[in-house]
């Protein structure tokens, strides 16, 4: 594990994130970052190799529910919540991409 | 690198490439609610009428598995010769407004289903990567411009799709060719309605399909740069795509130039696929395990009743029609496809002629499949036998099926009877057949001499004079023996 990450790690994971971080931010979470890789490498001095990977805390399983219609929100309600909305549609501004 | 030219996509060059292809079939579950939400899963509601706080993501909202959808997805697992596992769910993360969560719920390295198997009607056998679990996304509409996304200047976002359960099945680059790829996503839809876990509807985007694509020279053993397609909405447009853009990769290695793994969108009009790169930079999906959802252990309990929920598959169906009619599997596909097998089954049972009943059930039930739902295996049988005991001509046969489907009754003697089909017998057609000899003394001794031209002379006098009651293949035979020739 590395004790240090690099700016352009920080900016890629902000950019991922859709985060804007300034030269500054960039320095000071770098920091940050690696101190937070670096607590959870402290796992890695432990023998796990026959711990299974824990999927969630709760030793629960199958929670399921049944396949019947509950009541969802009015849309009115809703849309009235949005930036903006148009023929009963969340309006939205241009999407640079297809859908990935 | 340049694009192929539209009109100039033509064959490949079978002999110095081979086409290499991976489906990924996205099929939605006709299940009553959505993957994680009660809200209705209905297609074509009004836009925004089915969301609530779970699949609108918004704050304190907690997802609930659908028991039905694990059901479907089991199924599609053992329909499909997987073995079914303990699975989990990831968040698939990125930034698009059709998920207002911005991220996925999809199941990433523990999927339900891996490695199973589907039979092609030929024969052949395509692996099965995985079959697992995701939600689908939202619709969106691209207002402005001509309604495509370079050109819009906003979108419009409908969420009733959004959280729709899904199983998303990958096959192995097993497929050779185009017509391959049809009739693999052909079967997998004939099977996927027979779990009951889909509609089949490619029209209505219940089941969607995106092929990988890749080219390499005949007999290599590694498999060239592959490109994802999307965007086929028919299996003719999957046909057409994959022939184009196998033709377009092997235009860009014979210029010398090199693939470039990306995204490809099929335009349907234009005939071609065309780049989807945009400025963003390679997706990153950071996965992780979905921390509201727990694991999804089912039980051999709970795997057995979905085997058991299961009706015979297509290939099992076809292997069952083709062994009752005495022929192979392949020639009958589009009987079972029909939903036609049960009906020449059981009609074969009852003692009906194979050949007859594989025949009529092909050209005359097939043509009317509205008629052939109240069409019963013992009105059809009877049909058959009467053919084959020559009660009845082929012709009248055809007559007294077609009253069957048009539902006039569901007794063949009677309608026989009504319509005054009776069976000629051979002492009154010899008859007849002598009288029409003696008309025509002439084309006679034409026919004696071996001209086949003046046999449908005496034929059509015979069926004129009978007014269609002669059995045809009994005239001919008649006529031989007349001239002589035993």
């Amino acid at each position: 594990m590395p004790d240090s990450l690099s700016a352009d790690d920080v900016r890629h994971v902000a950019r991922l994130a859709r985060l804007d971080v300034t030269d500054e931010e960039v320095e000071l979470f770098a920091g940050q970052l690696a101190a937070v890789l670096d607590h959870a490498s402290d796992i890695e001095a432990l023998d796990t190799h026959e711990v299974p990977p824990t999927a969630h805390p709760l030793p629960l399983v199958n929670v399921l529910r049944e396949d019947e219609v509950t009541p969802g929100v009015e849309r009115d309600e809703v849309l009235a919540m949005a930036p903006a909305a148009e023929e009963g549609r969340f309006r939205v501004p241009r999407i640079l991409g297809e859908a990935p | 690198m340049s694009e192929r030219e539209a009109s100039g996509a033509g064959a490949l060059d079978g002999a110095r490439y081979e086409i290499v292809v991976g489906l990924e079939v996205h099929c939605e579950l006709r299940t009553r609610t959505k993957l994680f939400c009660g809200c209705p899963n209905s297609f074509g509601d009004e836009p925004n009428t089915n969301i609530c706080p779970v699949c609108l993501g918004l704050p304190g909202s907690l997802p609930v598995l659908n028991r039905q959808a694990v059901e479907y997805a089991m199924r599609i697992g053992e329909a499909l010769h997987c073995q079914v596992r303990p699975s989990i769910f990831h968040r698939k993360n990125y930034f698009y407004p059709d998920m207002p969560k911005d991220y996925q719920v999809s199941q990433y390295d523990e999927p339900i289903n891996v490695e199973g198997w589907l039979e092609l009607p030929a024969g052949k056998r395509i692996g099965i990567t995985r079959a697992h679990m995701e939600e689908d996304t939202g619709k969106s509409t691209h207002m402005g411009g001509a309604g495509r996304i370079g050109d819009a200047t906003h979108s419009l976002v409908d969420y009733n799709r959004a959280g729709v359960p899904l199983v998303e099945i990958v096959s192995e680059p097993d497929i050779r060719s185009a017509d391959e790829a049809r009739a693999y996503v052909s079967e997998l839809r004939a099977i996927l309605v027979a779990t009951g876990a889909s509609d089949g509807k490619m029209e209505e985007g219940s089941l969607r399909v995106d092929a990988n694509v890749s080219v390499r020279p005949a007999h290599s053993a590694t498999f060239g740069t592959r490109c994802e397609i999307k965007n086929m909405n028919s299996l003719r447009s999957l046909g057409r795509a994959i022939d184009y853009e196998a033709a377009r990769q092997v235009d860009v290695l014979q210029a010398g130039g090199r693939v470039v793994q990306e995204t490809r969108h099929w335009n349907e009009d234009e005939g071609r696929t065309s780049s989807m790169r945009s400025k963003e930079e390679a997706y990153d999906y950071r996965y992780f395990p979905e921390p509201d959802l727990v694991p999804l252990v089912p039980d051999e309990a709970w795997r057995e009743s979905a085997r058991c929920a299961l009706p015979p598959m297509p290939g099992e169906r076809r292997r069952a029609l083709a062994e009752a009619a005495g022929t192979d599997p392949a020639s009958v596909a589009l009987l079972v496809e029909l939903d036609l097998d049960g009906l020449v089954v059981e009609a074969v049972a009852a003692g009906a002629d194979a050949r007859i009943a594989l025949n009529r059930a092909a050209n005359e039930v097939a043509a009317d499949l509205e008629g052939a739902r109240r069409l019963s295996p013992a009105s059809f049988a009877k049909v058959v036998s009467m053919e084959a005991a020559a009660k009845l001509t082929a012709t009248q046969a055809k007559q007294v099926l077609a009253a069957l489907l048009a539902g006039e009754s569901d007794d063949p003697e009677a309608i026989a009877a009504r319509r005054g089909f009776e069976a000629m017998d051979t002492t009154a057609l010899e008859i007849v057949i002598d009288e029409v000899i003696a008309a025509n003394p002439e084309p006679w001794e034409r026919f004696k001499g071996g001209d086949p031209k003046v046999a449908g002379l005496f034929v059509g006098q015979v069926m004129k004079r009978t007014k269609g009651k002669a059995d045809g293949k009994a005239v001919t035979s008649i006529l031989r023996e007349r001239a002589g020739g035993g």
